[in-house]
């Protein structure tokens, strides 16, 4: 019950980012600079007068540039703006291409801020589903990277003992007694300066996981020395199985219980840790989106104290931890 | 509690007398620094912070007034000029004594210009020393007489004076002659080690936390009452390392004052200050502006072929003009600084009303223009907009910023966006402080950076090291060029020549000359100047806010609590 429901809600969960380029309505890269942090426009059906409208539609807003007040903004209550289904749409470059099909937009010059806007007029809410992209699937890979890592590292500790245990159970001390973010911060800082969104992405992916190994490997190591030496091991190896055929067949399956868990419990680790150094400023770089760096603006005390819509990349990790969690615990309990 | 003021010494004492209202004596004021200073000694202070302090600590001959922007007597109460302005003969006041008690004469300045002016303390305040090429000869002519003797007349005149703090000989000297003056007066000396003719004395040191200064009770200026300056007993610095932290601290009343706010945080505390009663001072365009350049070093092309390839570009005027036309420049103003900036086209900002030249024209953004200079530096478009050079390669570079400012880091972001209509691929590069000056200063491994400078003056000769190409801030090429573009060789001169002119007009005309080259051939970018911003807590008087650091603090012998 509790498995059934952590995967359908990170699948679901998944599927809205992966579907970013048809879920949001605008190019997350795209500013309206005459919407500088717009807060959230909701939704309506019923219109002033007690109307109901079959077509959801919004308020327009008035930016007051010359006012004082903290969101000068004000609600036109006589401009509806009705949201159309199954638009195209009018791009200006960027990574959307012009003449994509989205979910729903509004007939421009209007704008449809769902969650409001950052200081460049970009709207948060696509910005969190293509940035969910960047941050979801880079806790994914650099998983998947640190769980082959440490598995195959693991395998050839635990079955061969001996030299090849010690070297590798040495390396994995040595990586976990590293202070990772210090070691991605030196690292960041060698690297050359023509770092595109995505070379970037991968090489953050690539960072985390390699410097993940460590934890995994012990684990799997466990697994397989006691594996080593059950019954049906030694009977496939008197028939005269290779050590290969011995892995793959009889020993590593044993490690896919653990590696599972293990799996569940480091996605949220690296998607935090893909979060923080985005916040720093060492992850994606403008105007590519990740909740770190959406959540970098965060740090500065005027965004804190007036634009509460500006922590929408927090309040999306909640759910994904604590559905990952739940995972990871529904694993370990169901053998 | 307010004591009584100090009596005044004996009358042989040259005091100078301030004119505008008398204020209260007694009280302490608390500041904020970002960092620590790091010495109290003038002769290797390089940082901001450090150069504060010693404002406050050390006194000049000539001193600039910020807020008239000339120059007023300081401790010389007169000078004659003479020898076609070669010559200057200062006269000293008498009687004044260090914040130690000892005297003060003419062998301590003769004594202070020499160690400034000695190649092997290397001070910063030797170049500023050195006229035509020469150093300034300083002659003693008796107890409180000087004369300084300059290679060639000299357009800045006394200003050259500002800022050269008098050291006291009884506690340096020994020092200068052992080779170890730039150990002196470290930060965490002893208080009593450190003596100055400033308003203020170094009372405490704590690491980290705080620098606190009391009274000078020997100070030399007494206010229209005839009472000793200054009115303050105590500044206290606190060392908070942020504009963030500094605003809540200011708000949770911590901080009585912020010599410099950022706009938006200035925007929070309008909004905000109405209940508290804070001050809030909007000072216009400063001295300060923002700028983009590109690497034009001369570079080997076996270290970095990437650049040097691209360098091809950055070469070309158009390719620069056409990336001055295509940056919104209103949008920097509205979005990074909230309307409380202005554009500029060349280096001089509004805020320097003496020496700015109106003529500048303001080309509005026009990405059709810009499209057009680029297609006559023989760049083309192709199907999908992307701009590529004669040999077809797609123009990409990069621009570094540090995230620390977050003012310069928007602006990137921003350009980034402006650049990309042109169909040019902007990287942003965000890297710590240090790292990016490293790349920008030592290695040129860089293709373009946002950086902001501020002028010191608002004369231009301290602006020499930023427009000739063998300046020390000649930031878009500090390797030697060869050959130098024509544009180049004519700023040199023009730079050169200046310093000599004393008719003011001549000189306005070639300084006006030097910001049309600056303009059309964009060496920088300028992008805007934005206003200075300030704000105390409501009862703190005697202010006359400067647009030039230290912006609240600079006359603050004669600021006082109501």
């Amino acid at each position: 019950m509790k498995l059934k429901f952590a995967l359908l809600g990170l699948a679901l969960i998944h599927v809205l980012v992966l579907g970013a380029g048809f879920l949001a309505p605008y190019d997350p890269a795209e500013q309206n600079r005459d919407f500088p942090f717009a807060p959230p426009m909701a939704l309506h059906l019923v219109d002033t007068q007690g109307h109901f409208h079959l077509r959801p539609f919004a308020y327009a807003q008035i930016y007051h540039p010359e006012s004082s007040a903290a969101v000068p903004y004000e609600i036109d209550r006589s401009r509806m703006i009705p949201v159309h289904f199954f638009v195209k749409l009018a791009a200006e470059g960027g990574m959307g291409q012009s003449g994509e099909w989205r979910l729903f937009g509004v007939a421009p010059p209007h704008r449809l801020f769902l969650l409001g806007t950052d200081d460049f007029g970009r709207d948060q809410f696509s910005r969190l589903l293509y940035g969910g992209r960047v941050s979801l699937f880079a806790g994914l890979l650099a998983t998947a990277l640190s769980l082959a890592l440490g598995l195959v590292l693991g395998g050839l500790a635990g079955f061969y003992a001996s030299l090849p245990d010690h070297l590798i159970m040495g390396a994995s001390e040595l990586f976990m007694a590293l202070p990772w973010i210090y070691l991605l911060f030196a690292v960041r800082a060698f690297l050359p300066l023509h770092l595109g969104a995505q070379e970037s992405f991968f090489l953050l992916v690539g960072l985390i996981g390699l410097t993940g190994w460590a934890r995994p490997s012990r684990l799997v190591r466990g697994v397989v020395l006691s594996a080593r030496h059950r019954d049906y091991v030694l009977a496939a190896r008197g028939f005269g199985a290779s050590d290969f055929y011995l892995l793959r067949r009889h020993i590593l399956p044993e490690a896919l219980g653990v590696l599972l868990t293990q799996a569940a419990l480091l996605i949220p680790q690296y998607i935090l840790a893909e979060v923080t150094l985005s916040f720093l400023g060492l992850g994606v770089s403008e105007p590519a989106p990740s909740w770190g760096n959406m959540l970098a603006d965060m740090q500065k005390l005027y965004v804190l104290e007036s634009y509460w819509w500006m922590f929408a990349a927090g309040v999306a990790l909640i759910p994904v931890f604590l559905l990952y969690h739940l995972l990871a615990d529904a694993l370990q309990q169901s053998p | 509690m307010l004591s009584r003021p100090p009596a005044l010494g004996a009358q042989s004492e040259d005091l100078l007398v301030t004119t505008g209202e008398a204020g209260r004596v007694g009280g302490r004021l608390v500041a904020s620094w970002h960092s620590e200073p790091k010495t109290a000694n003038p002769a290797i202070a390089l940082d901001v912070v450090s150069k504060e302090l010693i404002t406050l600590l050390d006194a000049d001959l000539i001193h600039i007034n910020l807020a008239t922007q000339r120059t007023e007597p300081a401790l010389a109460k007169s000078w004659a000029v003479s020898d076609g302005g070669r010559r200057y003969v200062l006269e000293l006041r008498q009687g004044l004594r260090f914040s130690d008690g000892q005297p003060f004469d003419a062998d301590d300045v003769v004594f202070s210009f020499n160690l400034y002016l000695d190649p092997k303390v290397d001070s910063p305040q030797r170049d500023l020393l050195m006229v035509g090429g020469k150093p300034i000869k300083v002659l003693k002519l008796g107890p409180y007489r000087v004369e300084f003797d300059f290679a060639q007349p000299y357009a800045a005149a006394e200003r050259i004076f500002d800022g050269v703090a008098i050291l006291p000989r009884h506690l340096l000297e020994q020092d200068y002659e052992n080779g170890k003056i730039n150990q002196a007066w470290a930060i965490s000396s002893a208080p009593g080690s450190i003596a100055g003719l400033g308003p203020f004395r170094l009372k405490q040191y704590v690491p980290g936390q705080q620098v606190v200064l009391e009274r000078n009770p020997n100070y030399w200026k007494v206010d229209a009452a005839r009472h000793r300056l200054p009115y303050l007993d105590e500044i206290v610095f606190l060392i908070v390392p942020t504009e963030d932290a500094e605003v809540i601290r200011f708000e949770a009343g911590d901080l009585d004052l912020l010599e410099k706010v950022g706009a938006d945080n200035y925007a929070l505390l309008e909004r905000e200050g109405g209940a508290h009663g804070y001050r809030l001072f909007n000072l216009g365009p400063g001295m300060e502006y923002d700028f983009l350049f590109f690497n034009l070093n001369d570079l080997s092309a076996k270290h970095l072929p990437e650049i040097v390839r691209k360098q091809e570009w950055f070469r070309r005027r158009e390719f620069r003009q056409a990336v001055s036309l295509a940056i919104d420049r209103e949008a920097i103003v509205r979005l990074v600084y909230r309307g409380n900036a202005t554009p500029i086209w060349t280096q001089v900002t509004p805020g320097n009303k003496m020496w700015v030249d109106e003529a500048i024209p303001h080309p509005a953004r026009s990405l059709e223009k810009a499209l057009e200079l680029l297609r006559l530096g023989g760049f083309t478009r192709r199907a999908d907009g992307t701009l590529t050079d004669s040999q077809g390669a797609p123009v990409e570079f990069s621009i570094l910023t540090n995230p620390s400012n977050a003012q310069r880091s928007k602006m990137a972001t921003l350009i980034q966006r402006d650049l990309s209509q042109l169909g040019m691929r902007v990287n942003l590069v965000s890297m710590e402080f240090q790292a990016l000056m490293a790349r920008a200063f030592d290695s040129y491994d860089y293709e373009a950076t946002l950086l902001g400078l501020v002028s010191g003056d608002a004369d231009p000769n301290p602006e020499i090291n930023v427009w000739t190409s063998t300046g020390g801030t000649h930031v878009w090429a500090l390797a030697e060029v060869h050959p130098l573009p024509p544009w180049q060789t004519e700023l040199d001169s023009l730079m050169q020549s200046q310093t000599a002119l004393l008719d003011f007009a001549a000189r306005k005309a070639a300084y006006d000359r030097v910001q049309q080259i600056v303009a059309e051939e964009d060496p920088v970018i300028c992008l805007v100047s934005p206003n200075v911003l300030a704000a105390t807590k409501a009862g703190l008087e005697g202010l006359e806010p400067s647009v030039m650091r230290n912006y609240l603090l600079w006359n603050a012998d004669r600021l006082y609590w109501r």
